[in-house]
């Protein structure tokens, strides 16, 4: 048993914390090889390419950020694998939850990576095709996007349809009401969910022993009555691998399951946060060599499965396209305000309708 | 056995005519199966639609009303029920962070189709958090409407418009008036205009404007004040959000002496919005200042003491003088 007054700097990186996580990347070497190949190589270099889209946009995020081009960016530097895992592990009719730190795997559904860099500039253009692209607005309010998953999911069974939804958030969105109210709800009625929850140890300063008496959020899945699972958040084939375990279970009517993504958080919340204030900076370098990109493109060429020019060709693509995309921001147009008040209701009251926003008492002469 | 229905036999009719239309309407909330509710609203309706469209849920309003929004997503209509007014508060950060946003998210492209069903108010002599009257905070919402019936044949029209509307809807019902009379309904509701008010009494002296319950008590003041030799006016406001701009301002114009009657807390209420509006817009008409009466800046009083924080007919009666006298 940990000790939980234990500084979490004091806690070693890795084999520890990952106890009970499954892995891929953690196999021995023989049958590390063997799973990936049972992957197969388009999968495996997919879930490749995936990680490197996100990776590449966040950078770009942090440079536009930087710019000034986009205002307060919640970085996900190291988070990439249990994203990019989990969206190619569910079907595209599958409805995804995502939170502000998962705000471009729209970009792997298909959704041009201009769109929430747009949001991020305060753009109302860069709120995606919800529809379309069956993933829900980026929530900000932490956990509740959890029952939203749940209704959608147990929304379309009631319908007879095969979907399911999946639901992102953190480990400290855990010790919010709505996370339980979802579990439990899920539970009760059998809902097809999935609760990834990204365990990367911080919620801003709030370290994990602040957050829960539980040493493993997967646990607090028996309270509910469904399974929880842990796995390797920086490793993109195990996480794919036990997202597809839960969707399949949810397909075959075995209804949610809780997976913890174990991880630790190698960055920033986000642009306007300062770690060095409550943590050790060391200990982010000590987990450094966890990072999911570099560790995926070992074990890739390990396997015979790419090449390193491969991997690198994979990575330079992805910075080009949201190099372009943060390149398309500026003078992207911007909808009148009257506009977006026209967009509230389906029925616009006349509280909102343009004869009266010209009134001198709402808006600025244009 | 009297003719007619009662409110709360209405609100259940024109639940079981929307789930009747609309396969994809389904019904969320707290005993509202077996047990038809604890006001009886859906009683018969499990039985007749089935557990998977009339749904109890487990104690979870935010729960509930968060997994109602994903509902919609996926193109169901939900129709939540709370089970008392302020069991709603747990469900608010899904309500104003959320169900308001959504359309708004989307650029306009898809809102979400549900309407939230809360028993308001007070007048039944029940423990505490039974009887608030929570409107204010979902008219001040940005993204919600919000009406409230005040008889049995609104309360069946407006819930029929409500679930047919396109954006979320807080139907608030005045539970005191839920069993109060009887009418004739017809075998199918219309649904109604969601957000006009309505002329319920002709009068050209003093108009009384008020919604839910309240409805009631401004007619019997104005009934006593008519004993007086007073013309007034009853306007029933039914929907809180968007108000009836219309029909407020040519009260106004046309009676010049307003009064408005709600049982929320008189701070920032509906009132005050009202007497806003009618100062910015048509202050040369008004021939008395809009008087309010209204429920206490307090918690709602145990109900020991809750016929004295109600707005009683003698208060209104009062104060409508005061606006006649002025």
């Amino acid at each position: 048993m940990r000790d939980l007054g234990a500084e979490s700097e004091d806690l070693a990186p890795g084999a520890e914390l990952m106890e009970g996580a499954s892995t891929v990347l953690g196999l021995p070497d023989h049958r590390r090889r063997e799973a990936l190949s049972d992957l197969g190589r388009p999968l495996a270099l997919g879930l490749f390419a995936a990680m490197a889209r996100l990776r590449a946009f966040d950078e770009r995020a942090v440079i536009l950020q930087r710019q000034g081009v986009i205002g307060t960016y919640p970085t996900y530097f190291g988070e990439e694998a249990i994203q990019a895992g989990s969206v190619l592990a569910l079907k595209d009719h599958d409805w995804l939850f995502p939170t502000y730190r998962q705000n471009s795997v729209v970009v792997l559904r298909g959704c041009p990576p201009e769109v929430p860099l747009l949001l991020w500039r305060g753009n109302p253009a860069g709120w995606h095709d919800v529809h379309r692209l069956h993933t829900a607005p980026v929530c900000v309010p932490v956990a509740t996007n959890y029952p939203h998953a749940v209704g959608a999911a147990w929304g379309s069974r009631l319908l007879g349809e095969e979907t399911v939804a999946l639901a992102y958030g953190g480990d400290g969105s855990t010790s919010e009401g709505d996370f339980h109210e979802a579990c439990n709800l899920a539970a009760v009625v059998g809902a097809p969910a999935i609760f990834l929850v990204t365990n990367n140890q911080w919620a801003i300063s709030t370290p994990l022993r602040l957050q829960t008496r539980v040493e493993r959020i997967a646990d607090k899945a028996s309270a509910y009555g469904m399974p929880g699972v842990r796995v390797d958040g920086f490793d993109v084939f195990a996480c794919h691998l036990a997202v597809r375990e839960a969707a399949a279970r949810a397909r075959r009517g075995d209804g949610p399951t809780l997976v913890e993504a174990v991880g630790y958080r190698l960055g920033p919340h986000g642009t306007a946060d300062e770690p060095s204030l409550y943590r050790d900076p060391e200990s982010a370098r000590r987990w450094g060599p966890w990072e999911p990109l570099g560790r995926a493109a070992a074990a890739l060429v390990d396997a015979g499965l790419a090449s390193p020019e491969e991997l690198g060709e994979l990575r330079a693509d992805a910075a080009a396209e949201m190099r372009q995309a943060g390149d398309r921001l500026q003078g992207f147009p911007l909808p009148s305000l009257e506009d977006v008040a026209s967009r509230v209701y389906r029925e616009t009251p006349w509280t909102l309708r343009r004869e009266r926003l010209r009134e001198p008492t709402y808006l600025e002469e244009g | 056995m009297p003719a007619g229905v009662t409110m709360v036999e209405a609100v259940g009719r024109a639940l079981g005519q929307v789930l009747d239309d609309d396969p994809r309407a389904i019904l969320l909330g707290e005993d509202i199966g077996v047990n038809g509710g604890v006001f009886r609203a859906t009683a018969g309706l499990q039985a007749r639609f089935g557990p998977d469209r009339v749904v109890d849920t487990p104690l979870s309003e935010a729960g509930f009303v968060g997994a109602a929004i994903g509902m919609c997503l996926v193109g169901l209509r939900p129709i939540v029920e709370i089970q008392f007014d302020a069991f709603v508060y747990p469900a608010f950060e899904q309500l104003a962070s959320h169900a308001g946003r959504f359309r708004w998210r989307t650029n306009g492209a898809y809102g979400l189709p549900m309407v939230i069903r809360i028993p308001y108010g007070g007048g039944t002599k029940a423990p505490e958090l039974h009887s608030d009257s929570p409107e204010t905070l979902f008219s001040h919402t940005p993204g919600l409407r919000v009406v409230a019936p005040s008889d049995p044949l609104s309360a069946g029209e407006m819930l029929v418009a409500a679930a047919a509307c396109g954006d979320p809807v807080i139907y608030m019902e005045p539970k005191r008036l839920y069993r109060r009379g009887r009418a004739e309904i017809p075998d199918r509701f219309q649904p109604s205009s969601l957000d006009r008010a309505q002329v319920v009494r002709p009068g050209a002296d003093v108009a009384i404007l008020a919604h839910g319950a309240m409805v009631e008590v401004a007619l019997e003041a104005a009934e006593r004040l008519a004993d007086e030799g007073a013309s007034v006016r009853v306007v029933d406001m039914r929907s809180l959000y968007p108000l009836d701009r219309e029909t407020l301002l040519r009260t106004a114009r046309e009676v010049g002496r307003v009064v408005v009657v709600h049982e929320a807390p008189r701070h920032s209420g509906v009132a005050a919005e009202v007497a806003a509006i009618l100062q910015e817009e048509v202050a040369d008409h008004l021939l008395a200042p809009v008087l309010r009466v209204t429920g206490m800046d307090m918690p709602f009083p145990l109900f020991q003491l809750e016929d004295q924080a109600l707005p009683s007919v003698s208060r209104v009666v009062r104060t409508a003088r005061a606006a006649l006298e002025y």
